[in-house]
């Protein structure tokens, strides 16, 4: 019995991501407040942006988003408030501070590495390759000509 | 009792590999024809003895025998029968056994078609395969098995989870299993080929159709599980940059990198060692991807079978195949001379762009998968990486790709000219901005990421349409035509799956740009508009499935009057796994999709709906559908099933001409 009230709580549970009644009146403040959530990770979720997620606690971000948003924070405040109180992990968006300079710097980097090898590769196999015919094979193309 | 005999036949399949793995081998060192003539009715027996066990543990599944632990953790006597069958890979320890199936029937393959390999390279990729299955055979038996019972056999089972019980999902793991393992091929060859310290275009032959047959499994296998995310998920999200998600894309994007190189080493012997090294980075991402999936050091919404133990064995598997092989190259490569020179403006060219923009781009994926768990154990930080990293860290990659590939397809081998090449696109280049511009005045206020995917997609499509034009050299128009029809299946399947590409370019910009969102609560009876269109909540009413609960709401979609679409959103519940599901209501179309979710009851009064209008969605899976398909015409090539008979002609191994 026990499990049917459980299950009967968990149908009635308020599910997936935002709801109706946390959205804000004003579309250009909701837009900015559903581009900030989509760009924060939820604390508990395996990989959800609040956004996205069910979590009670991602719902409580969502709020807070919005709160900070009808206060009159910017969009960087807002993230840096909820990075002061749930650390980076937060942050889907890397920050490129420190070691994670690397990070970014990566995918650049490695193509620039890369295409310098692919250039200096093909430069080195294309020796210069005989653009004329040697005297022997002259002779044999004449010889062909002729017959 | 059958169970047993399953368990019995994969001690006995182990027992093969581990011959198989050293008596060809030695056998090729020595000469031996007797000991090389071992591999091929071992690989074969390998595959009926698993073949046999995966039979008997899919007849559990289907008869709901709940004394085997597995089925009662993953199976319920409710569950339908297609699920049931699906619920065999729907674990850890079954998903296991598909991938030693496929693994042994791959093994079977090369040991049936392999009859014209030269004996010894036939030996010796045998020998390497079993030394994979060998590793995999251990992993299951001692950390997986899939045939334990239990003392007291349960009543009823736990059921498998709901979000895994979808058509899409069925399939899903079977073809990402084809062509992760499918790279084992690949990889088998190169090793071997290392052993024998030869590479040569019969090689290169030898090697495409497998990678290709790979390649098309997981592009069939990804766009499936995408397909699965979209629909299922509830938000109409197609990708989420998931370290599950990527573990699969890496050797996606590799495999594709091979697929090209292998080309360029069957057509012009070059790029030798470099080909050696991809395939071995190919099978060596695919490991990767299986230590993300199963051992949860990475989060990941795909939980699956998190535990260290088997983590840590897998981990040992990928160091001892990919270290052992990489050394392997390290001593061996240097005897790969290549042969073909070719200039800096050139097919060749073309395609070592194309690898290095696959391969960087693959890196870049692997690099952020990983650095959550690099800064966490060596700088103390925990952050996350997620999808806007990989937009704007990856999407470069593939924005160069599609820009370099009608150009890169159009150069002529060996040495070719920019402007020869240039020519015949300038009217597609001139179609693609035309097409670009129209799209950027017909939006109006939204992002350039619109306009560019349809420049891009136009370029790319009607790039490939004009490399198959142009394959039919000069000449009156019926002649043309005539020629069209009968170019050679792999200029048709190249130019189908450059297309395809474009199609997904386009499907990706155009549903992420011009997307509709309406998130409201509706009252029944009160429609309400979105972007052109009219919604409606008709009811909602509740309903029994065969093991869940439902609650399906009636929504009318008009436009102009006229109804479109009357969709049914369900909200279900599992009661035995105690999970609800989303399950959207979607409205196919070529030009847009119409995508509902019906969310809780309101305090107020009415429900909470999602509306979705997602602009030309369905391109997205139709362009990796048209890939697939593209490497299917490919694989049909005569030049390929002739790739069997390489030995038999022999005098054409030397090099093929350069078209």
């Amino acid at each position: 019995m026990r499990a049917v009230v459980l299950a009967c709580l968990l149908w009635a549970a308020p599910a997936w991501a935002v709801q109706p009644a946390e959205m804000l009146d004003d579309p250009a403040l909701e837009a900015r407040a559903r581009e900030i959530s989509a760009g924060l990770r939820c604390p508990v979720c395996r990989n959800e942006s609040i956004d996205e997620s069910e979590a009670i606690v991602a719902r409580d971000l969502r709020l807070m988003v919005r709160e900070r948003l009808l206060a009159g924070d910017s969009d960087s405040e807002v993230v840096a408030a909820i990075v002061a109180r749930y650390g980076e992990f937060v942050l889907l968006r890397p920050d490129t501070r420190g070691v994670n300079l690397a990070l970014w710097l990566a995918g650049p980097a490695m193509l620039l590495g890369a295409l310098g090898i692919g250039i200096m590769t093909i430069r080195r196999r294309t020796a210069p390759a005989p653009e004329t015919l040697s005297a022997a094979e002259k002779a044999r193309l004449e010889e062909i000509m002729r017959s | 009792m059958t169970a047993e005999l399953g368990h019995f036949a994969l001690i006995l399949a182990f027992g093969i590999a581990i011959l198989q793995m050293v008596v060809p081998l030695v056998g090729a060192h020595k000469g031996w024809r007797g000991w090389m003539a071992f591999a091929e009715p071992a690989a074969v027996t390998q595959f009926l003895l698993v073949g046999f066990a995966f039979a008997t543990l899919t007849w559990a599944f289907v008869t709901s025998d709940f004394s085997l632990q597995l089925v009662y953790a993953n199976s319920h006597s409710a569950k339908p029968m297609l699920y049931k069958v699906s619920g065999v890979w729907g674990n850890h320890e079954g998903s296991m056994l598909l991938w030693l199936l496929i693994l042994t029937l791959f093994g079977a393959c090369a040991a049936w078609f392999g009859g014209n390999l030269p004996a010894t390279l036939r030996a010796r990729v045998l020998a390497v395969q079993a030394s994979i299955g060998v590793a995999f055979f251990a992993f299951i038996l001692f950390t997986s098995n899939p045939f334990l019972r239990l003392d007291v056999p349960p009543f009823d089972g736990r059921d498998l989870n709901p979000l895994l019980q979808d058509p899409g999902l069925a399939f899903h793991p079977p073809f990402l299993y084809l062509g992760y393992v499918g790279l084992s091929m690949a990889f088998s060859f190169a090793v071997a080929a290392l052993i024998e310290g030869r590479v040569d275009a019969a090689w290169g032959r030898w090697v495409r159709p497998w990678t290709l047959a790979a390649w098309l499994f997981l592009t069939v296998g990804i766009s499936l599980g995408s397909w699965w995310a979209y629909y299922e998920l509830g938000w109409g999200g197609f990708w989420f940059w998931d370290p599950v998600e990527n573990a699969s894309f890496m050797p996606w994007l590799i495999a594709a990198a091979l697929l090209h190189s292998s080309i360029v080493v069957e057509k012009r012997e070059a790029l030798k060692s470099w080909t050696i090294l991809l395939a071995i980075l190919a099978f060596g991402f695919s490991l990767l991807g299986t230590f993300i999936v199963r051992s949860g050091v990475l989060t990941s919404v795909h939980a699956f079978a998190n535990d260290p133990e088997r983590g840590v064995f897998i981990l040992m598997i990928l160091a001892v195949f990919v270290g052992g092989a990489l050394t392997l190259y390290a001593l061996r490569a240097g005897a790969m001379e290549a042969k073909g020179a070719f200039g800096a403006v050139s097919r060749e060219s073309g395609l070592v762009l194309n690898n290095i923009l696959l391969a960087v781009s693959a890196l870049v994926v692997f690099v952020g998968t990983i650095w959550p768990l690099f800064a966490e154990m060596v700088f103390g930080r925990t952050l996350s990486v997620g999808p806007p990293f990989f937009d704007a860290a990856f999407s470069p990659f593939m924005v160069a790709i599609a820009v370099a590939m009608p150009v890169g397809a159009m150069l002529a081998w060996k040495r070719g000219s920019m402007a020869r090449a240039l020519r015949p696109l300038a009217p597609v280049a001139m179609l693609a901005v035309a097409l670009g511009a129209l799209a950027f005045a017909v939006q109006t206020g939204r992002s350039a990421l619109g306009p560019v995917g349809v420049a891009l997609g136009v370029w790319v499509i009607a790039g490939s349409a004009v490399d198959l034009w142009m394959r039919t050299g000069r000449g009156p128009l019926a002649g043309r035509l005539a020629r069209l029809t009968r170019l050679p299946r792999a200029d048709w399947g190249k130019s189908v799956a450059h297309a395809g590409m474009g199609v997904t370019v386009f499907g990706i910009a155009a549903v992420l740009a011009w997307q509709q969102e309406d998130i409201r609560v509706a009252q029944i009876g009160a429609p309400y508009a979105v972007g052109a269109y009219e919604v409606e909540l008709r009811g909602v009413t509740e309903g029994e499935g065969p093991n869940y609960r439902t609650q399906m709401a009636e929504i009318v979609v008009r436009r102009d009057g006229r109804d479109v679409a009357v969709l049914f959103p369900e909200k279900r519940f599992y009661p035995v796994a105690a999970m609800p599901t989303t399950e959207a209501a979607i409205k196919n179309g070529v030009l847009r999709d119409l995508y509902v979710v019906i969310g809780d009851p309101q305090q107020g009064g009415g429900y909470a709906v999602r509306t979705y209008i997602k602009p030309f969605a369905n391109w997205i899976w139709g362009g990796a559908i048209l890939m697939a398909f593209g490497g299917l015409i490919s694989l049909s090539d005569r030049r390929l099933r002739v790739a069997a008979g390489a030995a038999k002609t022999d005098s054409r191994t030397g090099g093929v001409p350069a078209e």
